[in-house]
């Protein structure tokens, strides 16, 4: 590069910095920005990016090599990302990954040497009822074949662009034609609930509320008994009780909607078809804590949403329904800003959130402080997925009491469900609360399942002797994930898959963690090899252990569930593979030494 | 009776592991009292000459040499001991582990800065590097483990004297905390 040239790029990065008020917390931000304009955000960039924002480089290169869609080598300028969950690979992943393969001359990992196109692999984008889906060029295109997949390559090369191509492909249910989503993802959903999808009008809740006092929206909160819809259950009316009482200049509130756990896709459908409610909530949420500043945190998967978000935040702000004295109540003012993330699951955990959100890389903080008292620059923030939110919305219009006429004991409401896998109808349900799996099975078609995976990875794999357990906190909690996989699926291979994602989404904080998903995975491949044996069983349950009790935050402690729950309830899938010696080792000399053999043009000569 | 036989060997390790057992001080001589060495680089015998009762291995697997000792090792002792952190788990040789090989050669022999006319050896004598660092117990079956880097003297003395004698070890708290 020569001189003129750095120093335009200087005065670019400066530019794009200024976007974003050359402040430090929007990093994410900023850094996103440079990868969009560049494919890559290489070392100069770093370094011109620190210097605008008044930071140290490496604050900006942890960021960068943090995050799944930040890169420090050039993609291409189209850049495909084909998920890798579980269900797209049940779906025809690798077909699918052949024919970009063949299609782009180029193999994943790479980048095409005329700069259009890279490959790469991504956990799940939040399309499991629509796989193989992958994003290409930053847009979402599901149900893929081969043949679409060397059609998509083909029509880029040949000019096309992805939004032409969608166009041209059909745009999906709902408003997903919207013309500002302009996508051919399908809501499918498929049964609409009382709750979240009844009949409602905007901004009902908010003015209900706001002619309570703020205690009363509390305990209207907890009359209805709802608790964290992402899975950990934690009372909704508590944790925003906690929040309000924490003293502080100012709080926030955060909606979490970074779905990343393999097999959720509620928000997905939530955002696009009922992004009102969901603002209602933040709002009515804000009014309760005593907040000003709303946060929703959209990953990256889900930006082709953006446009349309901000919209339907703008006419919030022309109704009254958003910004200085929200329906008509004085003081009360309350805005929304979203923000991106930039592609990491650990960014679902509410700490790693708040630091993703200040510009950080997303690792989760030590608790306590818990972050109702000291999250987002240190003030207290409540942070709740979307459909908490949601429904804490539809709590306030309708009543505690109404809402915990839903659902059973200590499981109020309703859940949305995301079904995938070996069903007839993916998609999203709204069940009440507590109903059992098998049921669950009924209403999507799935009458042959042979195990069904409840809340993703982090959840519990089970078979068809607990196919009546109930959904519910006090039996199968999930943030909504259920996954079915018929009687001819190979659970190791599932398992496989998520001793894989654990592995890459560790953050690598902690040792018991960082380390742990290494070694289970190695353990699953071990076995699938052929060369497992008793005491890798055993092994793998003792570590399992190990890691849920040492690991720091939740991804961690739940890290080991695939292995944990399946040793479990399908140790015949194991006992079959394994041999009786006491100890296999599954080292294979020969392959060892393939790559240096290359390397220096030798030939391996051993005994 | 013969007394029974010990051997050991530094694979991808530092020697650090070897001159810890040497710190047994004047202990040394009740060891000699004790076992026969057979091969060992402490009195520099290159091969097997019988079976031994005990093999002490530092250092994990980075090349195929280290595999076909360890193998040996494996064959002709009763039982296999792995000593220090990177016979446990590669140790700091295994830091190269998140790098492809290929890449690890290039930056060494080719695209470092200090190199000048560069070039990958392949000289046949040369041992061939593995893909990875592997730790003992994934290429063979390890019986007992003695952490640290390296671990104390007492520790393998300990060990070693509870082995041959067949008596408990008294391994304290303090002998196997490295923090």
């Amino acid at each position: 590069m020569t001189a003129m040239d750095t120093k335009t790029l200087a005065g670019e990065i400066k530019a794009i910095a200024n976007t974003e008020d050359n402040r430090r917390t929007r990093l994410i931000n900023v850094v996103r920005k440079v990868q969009l304009s560049y494919g890559h955000v290489s070392q100069e960039m770093v370094g011109m990016i620190a210097e605008a924002l008044g930071i140290e480089r490496v604050e900006v290169e942890g960021v960068v090599s943090f995050y799944h869609f930040l890169s420090g080598k050039p993609v291409g300028r189209f850049p495909v990302y084909l998920n890798t969950s579980a269900v797209s690979e049940m779906m025809g992943m690798s077909e699918v990954a052949d024919a970009f393969e063949k299609a782009a001359g180029i193999r994943f990992g790479e980048t095409s040497g005329d700069g259009l196109f890279s490959l790469q692999y991504t956990s799940c984008i939040g399309m499991n009822d629509q796989e193989p889906a992958a994003l290409v060029g930053g847009v979402p295109f599901t149900s893929l074949t081969a043949e679409r997949a060397t059609e998509i390559i083909t029509a880029l090369k040949s000019g096309n662009t992805p939004a032409e191509l969608v166009e041209k492909y059909g745009y999906g249910d709902g408003n997903n034609a919207n013309e500002l989503v302009r996508s051919m993802v399908n809501n499918n959903l498929r049964k609409r609930g009382d709750i979240l999808f009844g009949e409602r009008e905007n901004g009902a809740a908010i003015r209900k509320a706001v002619a309570m006092t703020p205690d009363e929206v509390i305990t209207e909160v907890k009359t209805s008994k709802l608790r964290g819809r992402g899975g950990a259950g934690f009372p909704t009316g508590m944790k925003w009780d906690f929040c309000r009482r924490a003293e502080s200049e100012k709080h926030f509130v955060f909606c979490n909607a970074d779905e990343g756990e393999p097999g959720t896709f509620t928000n997905r459908v939530m955002l696009t078809e009922i992004p009102d409610l969901v603002f209602e909530g933040m709002t009515v949420a804000g009014y309760a804590i005593g907040s000003h500043k709303g946060i929703l945190y959209l990953r990256e998967e889900y930006i082709y949403l953006l446009e349309y978000l901000e919209d339907v935040l703008e006419k919030r702000r022309q109704a009254g329904l958003l910004g200085k004295a929200v329906a008509g109540r004085k003081g009360f003012d309350f805005d929304i800003r979203i923000q991106p993330g930039a592609g990491a699951y650990i960014c679902g955990e509410e700490s790693a959130l708040i630091n993703s959100s200040e510009g950080k890389r997303g690792e989760p903080r030590d608790r306590p402080p818990f972050p109702v008292v000291s999250g987002y620059m240190g003030h207290p923030t409540l942070v709740n997925n979307v459909e908490t939110l949601a429904a804490a919305a539809r709590v306030i219009e309708q009543g505690g009491e109404w809402f915990a006429s839903y659902g059973s004991g200590e499981s109020s409401g309703t859940k949305l469900l995301s079904i995938s896998g070996d069903c007839q109808k993916p998609g999203v349900y709204e069940l009440p609360m507590g109903m059992t799996v098998r049921v669950a099975l009924q209403v999507v078609g799935a009458q042959d399942a042979a195990a069904v995976q409840v809340g993703g990875p982090s959840g519990t794999f089970i078979g068809e002797e607990h196919f009546d357990r109930k959904i519910c906190y006090d039996d199968l909690g999930t943030g909504g994930a259920m996954m079915v996989f018929g009687p001819r699926r190979d659970i190791l291979e599932t398992v496989l898959n998520f001793a894989r994602f654990f592995e890459d989404e560790s953050c690598g904080w902690c040792v018991p963690c960082r380390v742990g998903t290494g070694l289970m995975h190695a353990k699953i491949k071990k076995i699938m090899a052929g060369n497992g044996t008793r005491t890798d069983l055993e092994e793998m349950e003792s570590w399992g252990r190990s890691i849920a009790a040492a690991s720091r935050c939740g991804l961690g402690q739940s890290a080991a569930n695939p292995e944990l729950t399946t040793l479990a309830n399908f140790r015949k899938v194991y006992e079959e593979r394994i041999k009786e010696d006491e100890y296999l080792t599954g080292f294979d000399l020969e392959r060892a030494v393939e790559d240096a053999c290359e390397a220096t043009g030798r030939t391996a000569i051993h005994e | 009776m013969a007394k029974p036989r010990i051997a050991t060997t530094s694979l991808a390790g530092c020697f650090g592991c070897h001159m810890s057992v040497l710190d047994i001080d004047e202990r040394i001589l009740k060891l000699a009292e004790l076992v026969d060495f057979d091969k060992s680089p402490i009195n520099d015998i290159k091969r097997f000459s019988a079976d031994c009762a005990v093999g002490l291995i530092e250092g994990g697997c980075c090349n195929d040499e280290n595999v076909e000792i360890l193998r040996a090792f494996r064959k002709r002792c009763k039982v296999l001991v792995a000593v220090g952190e990177c016979a446990l788990m590669g140790g700091l040789p295994a830091m190269r582990n998140g790098v492809p090989l290929k890449e690890c050669l290039r930056e060494a022999y080719l695209d470092g800065p200090s190199v000048v006319d560069g070039l990958i050896p392949a000289d046949a004598e040369l041992p061939l590097l593995l893909d990875q660092v592997y730790p003992c117990n994934e290429v063979v079956k390890i019986d007992y483990y003695l952490p640290g880097c390296p671990p104390s003297a007492d520790l393998i003395w300990e060990a070693l004297v509870a082995l041959l004698t067949g008596n408990d070890a008294d391994l304290p708290y303090e002998l196997i905390k490295y923090d």
